[in-house]
């Protein structure tokens, strides 16, 4: 009787917090809801507009989330149940949302929609033999380098081949003058190594990503190639918050080659003097004998798992590809479409700042495709920097990164066994 | 009758406080229970997914955290602010308390008001403000040091001026609500004590020493307590103002418990942080309770 009576009081108290609990179901019934990020998701509802949708579609709202935000967002709105219809996926981050089945698989029917692609791109989407999202626009990361230094020390653009490359960056620096180098490669940041090993061709993980492959000699001569760049003097030995200003820096030549994205191309044309114009260029990655590789990115157009406009939600993605859409989305946005038609309408293959990218796209190798792999890529880039500082060698380095991606996996490896990972 | 009457009293009184009781349970002790489980878990991305993947790992959390060297890193970052902000915080709200209580001020009530403002004002809102106040090239601070012949600092930018840059916004925002406890505590100490010591030719620092602060002694040791507790969870003001960085210069260790459970979802090595920061702000109360014991404060 006393526990009843107390029982209904704790009850009573509750009361209030009711309404709270309704307002957990977000998902509306009534229309369709988009999630995108930063400059996408300010010019999607223009786009939206002028896709001409059948006029008993579903009404769409676009939710912006910011960048730095969007992938805590995604998990929390999985583990909340209170995921949109439709959302704009960092390419990097589709394995983990097909991982723990928080979206559907590119329907038989929209299979269209992954032709007139970069092939590396579709690829980075495939998992476990199916494509989990529709690729929306494209970026990779290559050279950007100092036209005028280069032409200095005789070349036309930076040679496509290591051996090569190396001695034209030597030249460049002694050209550069005392105290300056050739190649800014922040220790910092893992892009830059992954590339030059996706350039020398190591798979990465081996046994369908539940293993470390650092100490295939693939990635043991991408360590090496690295190192020699930082013991030659072409490299300083910095992270990148040691730089306070690149574009002041490049311009000034205390490096001539720098590894970046699209992005970049604006902050170059708005940052860099009216002078400096005409002293930059890209080139496509080096590589051991001929052009290199790099990490297909940008992001994709997925549709939620359980989502009740399953149909609707396709039919607005196709319309969000047509080359028209995709055109329209460019001038926007300014991002690099992913359908390659429309490169050539746009202009992008005759810009010779943007051509190389489409090259390099060409040339690009996926990232393996595990939910482990941001956290596998920053141990590496804390091992290769201390290898670069000499705590050491390049075998220890290799075996070192194996050590660590092998403890990182451990979980992946059991869920295998049990057969319960993609 | 009066036993009967006894458990009647004892039953109103269970009535009365169970609300608060209940909110308490639900919302603190069944957490804090459902953490402390989990960090002995590797719950993950995959046992989000499906709840059969999640696994008993016994001490493996906390052994793999004492082998990571970003989590001493921001265990040392969070034992700095600590070390360095306690008294700072704790020496300006004392000032600001004495300031706001002395005689010769006037229009004191709207002093009060505008030194307790920052408290109360949005914490994201006003780091907005002190972003472009510490801004490297036309913030204020560095036009004040500029006065004084100081070059600029890049506050937020530069691994070793973070640190301070933070530490004064948390003061700026913080030290209103102390010097509330503080002013209500100085309005306690009677004014002839004050006069006693002046008349026998006591001068400023010797009254605070010796008449002031031994009166205000378990108000000082009280927002001492307070001070440690919400250095030790500093995680908003790093957040907005500099994402644990340049350098993670920044990273409290809340603010890698939040990466660990929120970036990364594993929210087993999150729970295990949590409960180090537990044990850790209850070590420190301890001492300094026992340390106020020997002095006397209570």
């Amino acid at each position: 009787m006393d526990l009843t009576r107390r029982q209904m009081t704790g009850a009573l108290a509750a009361l209030p917090l009711l309404p709270a609990l309704g307002a957990c179901g977000a998902r509306g019934q009534d229309g369709m809801t988009i999630w995108a990020m930063g400059n996408e998701a300010a010019s999607l509802p223009a786009l939206l507009g002028s896709v001409g949708r059948p006029a008993d579609a579903p009404r769409v709202t676009v939710q912006p989330l910011p960048w730095t935000a969007a992938h805590e967002k995604l998990l929390t709105g999985f583990a909340g149940g209170s995921l949109p219809t439709i959302g704009q996926v960092g390419n990097s981050w589709i394995a983990e949302m097909a991982a723990i089945g928080a979206i559907a698989p590119v329907p038989a029917s929209a299979q269209g929609l992954l032709e007139d692609q970069f092939a590396a791109v579709v690829e980075t989407n495939r998992i476990a033999g199916r494509v989990w999202a529709v690729p929306w626009y494209v970026d990779t990361r290559l050279q950007f380098y100092r036209k005028d230094l280069f032409a200095r020390a005789g070349y036309a653009a930076p040679p496509r081949d290591w051996t090569e490359w190396k001695r034209a960056l030597h030249k460049v620096k002694a050209g550069a003058g005392e105290g300056n180098y050739a190649v800014l490669l922040p220790l910092n940041e893992y892009e830059q190594l992954s590339t030059i090993a996706l350039s020398a061709g190591a798979r990465l993980l081996r046994d369908n990503g539940a293993r470390g492959a650092f100490s295939d000699p693939e990635f043991k001569a991408a360590l090496g190639f690295y190192k020699s760049l930082f013991d030659e003097g072409l490299a300083p030995r910095i992270a990148s918050t040691q730089i306070s200003n690149v574009w002041n820096e490049f311009a000034r030549g205390f490096f001539s080659v720098f590894l970046s994205g699209p992005w970049t191309i604006g902050d170059m044309k708005s940052r860099l003097a009216p002078d400096m114009q005409g002293n930059w260029g890209t080139a496509p990655n080096p590589g051991p004998s001929g052009t290199g590789s790099a990490a297909p990115g940008g992001s994709s157009l997925v549709v939620f798992a359980g989502t009740p406009h399953t149909d609707a939600a396709w039919d607005l993605i196709a319309r969000l590809m047509t080359p028209a859409a995709q055109q329209e989305f460019h001038t926007l946005t300014g991002d690099l479409p992913a359908r390659r038609s429309v490169w050539n309408e746009a202009g992008l293959a005759a810009d010779p700042v943007i051509a190389p990218f489409a090259t390099q796209l060409d040339h690009a190798t996926a990232l393996p495709k595990v939910p482990e792999w941001e956290r596998i890529v920053t141990e590496m880039q804390i091992v290769a920097e201390r290898m670069v500082r000499g705590q050491y060698s390049i075998d220890d380095a290799a075996k070192e990164i194996d050590k660590r991606a092998d403890r990182l996996l451990e979980k992946r490896r059991w869920m295998l066994e049990r057969g319960r990972a993609l | 009758m009066s036993a009967d009457r006894r458990s009647g009293e004892a039953r109103a009184g269970w009535v009365m406080s169970a609300p608060a009781l209940a909110a308490i349970a639900i919302f603190f002790v069944v957490p804090a229970v459902a953490s402390l489980f989990l960090s002995f878990t590797d719950f993950d991305i995959y046992a989000l997914a499906d709840i059969a993947n999640l696994r008993f790992v016994g001490f493996q959390n906390y052994e793999r955290l004492l082998g990571n060297p970003l989590f001493w890193k921001a265990m040392t970052n969070t034992l700095l602010f600590v070390v360095i902000g306690t008294p700072f915080v704790v020496a300006l709200s004392l000032f600001a308390a004495m300031l706001v209580n002395s005689r010769w001020l006037q229009w004191r009530p709207l002093w009060r008001v505008a030194l307790f403002a920052p408290y109360v004002t949005t914490l994201v809102a006003t780091a907005v403000v002190w972003r472009y106040l510490l801004h490297t090239r036309y913030g204020l601070v560095n036009y004040l040091l500029s006065l004084f012949g100081i070059g600029p600092i890049d506050w937020l930018g530069s691994p070793t001026a973070s640190l301070p840059a933070i530490l004064l916004f948390v003061g700026w925002k913080t030290f209103g609500y102390n010097m509330i406890i503080f002013l209500a505590a100085l309005q306690t100490v009677p004014r002839e004590l004050d006069e006693a010591a002046r008349i026998d030719g006591a001068g400023w620092w010797t009254r605070l020493r010796h008449v002031t602060l031994p009166a205000i002694a378990p108000t000082v040791l009280l927002v001492s307590v307070l001070t440690v507790a919400a250095m030790f969870q500093l995680f908003a003001e790093p957040y907005v103002m500099t994402q644990g960085g340049p350098a993670q210069s920044t990273v409290t260790i809340l603010y890698f418990m939040y990466e660990e459970g929120f970036k990364w979802w594993n929210l087993g090595s999150g729970a295990a942080v949590a409960f180090l920061l537990f044990l850790c702000i209850l070590a420190v109360t301890l001492i300094q309770l026992r340390l106020a014991k020997r002095g006397g404060a209570i």
